[in-house]
């Protein structure tokens, strides 16, 4: 019994941003790996960009690929967001903020491209509207 | 816990055994309501820049026969902003480590390198728009350029915003100490800034990287 209790105030929430308790060398190490990683995928996305080494096509999704990465890395080691127990309020906000983001962003995207790719060539409107 | 649940556990062992235990632990600590209240305005705000990405990523094509992107970025001038960015929340989580322990002198420290990092990177941000402008490739120059100046320029306002908001932090924690309300105000601050990173590496993947790629 007494250790379901401890077991519970173990999962506690926990405010977004906040650390679980620890020392401070290692919240310290949690910072200094954070920004190691992210100066990783940082210099490799401005290398990629402008190589030849690699598969042309490639280039653009590396980077959205690089970039979504970093983005996790920050999330993880900067705002203490992560998949524990204790964090769970936190994700489930993210993962909607990031479900209406990409509603936003590929809508646009899908329903732009349909508009252009129906609309007639713009010196015919020109003609009809003469 | 409250008194009641912790006598409970210590004395009530063996006469539960066998019930469901269900603990209640009250409402949540203010610290945790504010933060979470921030978080979610946080997320919203990134909601409000994924509809300046659509906009931007819908006329990018559209140059109305004025430069490209890979014809004015400078990726030299732009990783330089990225790296005073990343180091700036680096120093910023040196500066909520340091509000944990209570020292003082440490967070003014980390928070003065937080807000000259942020300032350079306002200084590279600003040259770069101001040369761009120079050149005739100004916001009214095409849809293109309207939308990549009101993306990264609101991600500038939010970076000047921050700034102002750090040296009240500062102001706030020499004249009251690490009150418990200060404390919350750092924990938004560190939230906000970190997520301004974060946007920043949208930005500098999709615009300018995959502008000059492209």
């Amino acid at each position: 019994m007494s250790d379901q209790l401890q077991q519970y105030h173990d999962h506690a929430d926990l405010a977004p941003g906040d650390e679980e308790a620890g020392s401070i060398g290692s919240k310290l190490l949690g910072y200094v790996v954070g920004l190691g990683l992210a100066i990783l995928l940082t210099a490799t996305s401005f290398f990629i960009a402008g190589t030849n080494l690699v598969w042309q096509p490639s280039i653009p999704v590396a980077i959205i690929v690089l970039a979504i990465g970093q983005m996790g890395v920050h999330l993880v080691f900067f705002l203490h967001i992560t998949t524990g127990a204790d964090n769970t309020n936190n994700v489930l906000a993210l993962a909607f903020g990031l479900l209406i983001v990409f509603l936003v962003i590929g809508g646009s995207l899908w329903i732009m491209s349909n508009l252009n790719h129906n609309m007639m060539p713009m010196d015919q409107i020109m003609q009809m509207q003469r | 816990m409250t008194d009641a649940t912790l006598a409970f556990a210590q004395g009530g062992s063996q006469h539960l055994a066998g019930t469901a235990t269900i603990v209640h632990d009250g409402p949540a600590s203010k610290r945790i309501v504010t933060g979470y209240g921030f978080w979610i305005f946080l997320l919203s705000d990134i909601i409000m820049f994924s509809c300046f990405f659509a906009a931007y990523a819908v006329l990018v094509g559209q140059t109305a026969d004025g430069p490209h992107g890979s014809q004015l970025f400078d990726l030299r001038s732009v990783a330089a902003e990225t790296g005073l960015l990343l180091l700036s929340s680096f120093t910023c989580g040196l500066a909520s480590i340091a509000a944990g322990v209570r020292n003082e002198r440490w967070f003014q420290a980390a928070m003065a390198a937080t807000c000259v990092l942020g300032l350079a990177f306002l200084a590279l941000e600003g040259r770069e728009f101001a040369s761009l402008v120079a050149q005739g490739a100004g916001p009214t120059r095409s849809a293109f350029l309207s939308s990549f100046f009101s993306l990264v320029g609101c991600h500038g306002m939010h970076v000047s915003a921050g700034i102002l908001w750090l040296l009240t932090m500062m102001a706030q924690v020499f004249a009251k100490g690490f009150r418990a309300d200060i404390q919350r105000r750092l924990l938004c601050f560190a939230l906000f800034w970190h997520a301004l990173d974060i946007i920043w590496v949208a930005v500098f993947s999709v615009v300018y990287l995959l502008g000059s790629a492209v």
